[in-house]
């Protein structure tokens, strides 16, 4: 039994067994309902071998938001354990554990997800193709990161989690320090989600550059489009940094390399630097899709056009270079000189400046606008404010000599949770309930989607903002307890009481789908926001093919001339469309990448090369593959279309 | 026929030759570790310049703006990623 022992947690607790418990019921749930309902040929043709943007683009959304939940559980149990002081309800390594899997899901396993959720379903849309420009690619994508995430989430059942927080600097994360195999988890994990998310950068780069609509050259791209192609450029001179990093911690605990060791030649701080690196253009990633979504839909909702789009994409393009200069100041108290500090300083405040651009353009956009306050203008109007926090105490950070006081202090959680909130989470829950319409047919109820809001908004301040105090007031981030005397109690209750109503919000969103489902309007159009761009000139839900006709481009808002000027979009006959045909290799080849990174999280060497020798084999079945897509004959899209809006407009 | 002969290929496949021969001299050649390391340097960029336009045609289609853009680009971030490194870890340390 030896060889099993490997498998068992080293510190369990009756929480995890409960978990365990509650995970092998949920599958047998599903397996059993799968065949009780005969899904499992649905599931199959339509959704597992799918390369359809747009439902690959909903499989990212439901994927990100069962990892939302996740990582809003592991958040509540943290505000939990930290509300009294001297709690017990969590020890010191459980944690770690929660707030290293809290960092991780949120940020790669849940706002990335969500980015690639919106860019798929919505980019393609937006510029008038028919799809991404290498489909079956996205669907490994896909399925790539559903891989990695399922193998990080099953960490804390099987081996233990990762527990030297979402950064894991080495040498902690190594194995003197860290012997369980959770930072194996870590790293295989995060691998194989970032050459998904690699993928992803290049095929919506080709995409962008390659598939626009007749007519619509660069600066005639909607803004969504725009910060899509920006995120992707990051993405693909970011990723790749990541997965050396990635790699050469891998050699350093699995095969005794060392390269992040304190002795024998290793540089421990090269890690952090390493990390960052890559780091810190990420957290352009997360915010520029974010950016184009609130243009989106401040210019829909204040009924005008958006203000200075010129000046608008310069920013977003001096933002993207930025990111790749001011990584220092994630570890400005390392031990590095002053000169190197004051050249990182200034590049941190500069990237302010073309921030400060992009909020003074929305609000701009919003002067003189007939403003509509729905959902998702609730989210882009509260977003700005509370940025504006996140911005301004990221300068105060971004002062070298002044980060010795607040660095990894409750101050700077309260600093990032500031911006990423805001402009992850709300520019998600906005682009979700903006576009949900054209996914699913119906619109969220408006009511229902405000009480969230105030929730949210609410309770997200009421958690964050004593942050600030308490870390001024010296308590340190990821401490697992505090002592009575130390003051720090009644702030820390409030962020609890605080989660607790963010929590509140959430549930109503899940209960809003819910509500929306059985109870919304089918009968709603194709452009139920009154919208300006082209994902809301085709049909609703949308039809495999997007549009019928290709739409012809000459002005940034071409579906709003078409609305008010009645200039012309479908021009042409309606001729056979070439589609690409669905394929199970990304899944299963995903799936095989699973068990590949099992294997080495457990140092299990015989599946790791039998699994290593099937990946290739999967990539030479491709080459080696004939699939020349299909045809959608001419009959089948004007049946199709009969009572489509494309056609119906036509008529007027 | 001159104009059927692919005198830049051919040219390009010599002057790869050469840059290997000038490489493979810091082996044979007793130099400093400086030198050597610059030698080698100086030989791979240019034979990566070499292979880029005269063999992967960088610069013979119409997204030769877009190609070059991402190679500098690339660059740039490289040089970036690389200096800054050496500034924090080593020079600055």
């Amino acid at each position: 039994m030896d060889y099993f022992d490997r498998f068992a947690i080293p510190h369990p607790s009756p929480a995890i067994y409960a978990s365990m418990v509650a995970i092998g019921l949920t599958v047998i749930a599903i397996l059993i309902g799968l065949t009780y309902f005969k899904k499992w040929g649905y599931l199959w043709r339509e959704w597992l071998t799918t390369v359809d943007h747009k439902r690959i683009g909903i499989m990212y959304i439901i994927a990100a938001l069962l990892m939302l939940f996740r990582g809003g559980v592991d958040a509540l149990m943290m505000r939990a354990q930290t509300a009294v002081p001297d709690n017990k309800l969590l020890d010191a390594q459980h944690y770690n554990e929660v707030f290293t899997t809290h960092g991780v899901v949120m940020i790669i396993f849940m706002a990335m997800p969500f980015i690639y959720a919106l860019m798929n379903f919505v980019v393609p849309l937006q510029i008038g193709a028919r799809d991404v420009a290498f489909p079956r690619l996205n669907a490994l994508s896909f399925w790539l990161f559903f891989m990695g995430a399922m193998l990080f989430n099953i960490s804390f059942v099987i081996g233990g989690s990762p527990d030297a927080g979402w950064t894991s600097y080495f040498p902690l994360a190594g194995n003197d320090f860290s012997q369980s195999v959770g930072t194996n988890y870590y790293l295989m994990s995060i691998q194989i989600a970032g050459i998904g998310t690699l993928i992803s950068g290049i095929n919506f780069i080709t995409t962008i550059f390659k598939m626009r609509a007749p007519g619509m050259k660069l600066m005639k791209m909607p803004m969504f489009t725009w910060t899509a192609l920006i995120t992707n450029a990051i993405v693909v001179f970011a990723f790749p940094v990541l997965t050396v990093t990635l790699l050469l911690g891998t050699m350093d605990r699995l095969f005794g390399t060392h390269i992040f060791s304190m002795t024998n030649g290793g540089m421990d701080m090269l890690w952090a630097n390493l990390f960052w690196v890559w780091g810190h253009p990420e957290v352009y990633i997360l915010i520029l899709p974010a950016f184009g979504i609130y243009s989106e839909i401040i210019s829909t909702f204040s009924r005008r056009n958006l203000y200075g789009y010129t000046s608008m994409v310069a920013s977003i393009v001096i933002i993207s270079f930025f990111s790749f200069l001011v990584w220092t100041h994630h570890f400005f108290t390392m031990g590095q000189g002053p000169l190197t500090n004051s050249i990182f300083s200034i590049t941190t405040m500069a990237i302010a400046i073309p921030t400060g651009i992009k909020i003074f353009n929305w609000l701009l956009t919003m002067r003189k606008g007939k403003i509509e306050f729905t959902v998702p203008m609730l989210y882009s109007v509260g977003f700005i404010p509370i940025f504006t926090i996140g911005g301004v105490t990221g300068v105060m950070l971004g002062m070298a000599s002044a980060d010795y006081q607040y660095h990894n202090t409750m101050f700077l959680v309260a600093h990032f949770h500031y911006t990423i909130i805001p402009g992850v989470v709300f520019a998600m829950l906005a682009g979700l309930t903006y576009w949900w319409p054209k996914m699913f047919g119906f619109m969220l109820n408006e009511r229902i989607g405000k009480w969230a809001f105030w929730f949210i908004a609410i309770g997200f301040n009421v958690t964050f903002f004593p942050m600030f105090f308490t870390g001024l007031d010296g308590q340190a981030r990821r401490m697992y307890t505090y002592s009575e005397a130390s003051g720090y109690g009644p702030l820390n209750m409030l962020s609890f009481v605080g989660a607790v109503g963010l929590a509140i919000g959430f549930a109503l969103i899940v209960y809003n789908v819910y509500y929306s489902t059985r109870h919304s309007s089918r009968n709603i159009g194709s452009d139920p926001w009154d919208a300006r761009t082209l994902e809301w000139a085709t049909q609703t839900p949308v039809q495999s093919y997007n549009f019928a006709r290709t739409p012809h481009v000459d002005s940034i808002e071409a579906f709003w001339d078409y609305k008010k000027k009645g200039t012309p979009l479908f021009k042409g006959d309606i001729e056979k469309i070439h589609m690409p045909n669905n394929s199970g290799v990304p899944f299963i080849m995903s799936c095989i990448f699973f068990v590949w990174g099992f294997s080495f999280v457990f140092s299990m060497w015989i599946p790791a090369i039998i699994t290593t020798i099937a990946i290739f084999a999967c990539m030479a079945h491709r080459s080696f593959e004939k699939d020349d897509g299909h045809y959608i004959s001419v009959e089948e899209i004007e049946d199709t279309e009969k009572d489509g809006e494309v056609l119906a407009y036509e008529n007027r | 026929m001159s104009e059927l002969f692919p005198r830049k290929q051919v040219m390009g496949f010599v002057f790869s030759l050469v840059l290997t021969a000038a490489a493979l001299t810091v082996y044979f050649l007793d130099v400093s570790f400086a030198v050597g390391m610059t030698i080698l340097l100086a030989t791979a960029f240019i034979q990566a310049a070499v292979q880029l336009v005269g063999f992967m045609h960088a610069g013979e289609s119409e997204d030769k703006v877009a190609i070059y853009a991402n190679i500098y680009y690339g660059i740039a971030i490289a040089l970036v990623t690389i200096f800054g490194t050496l500034l924090i870890l080593v020079w600055d340390m």
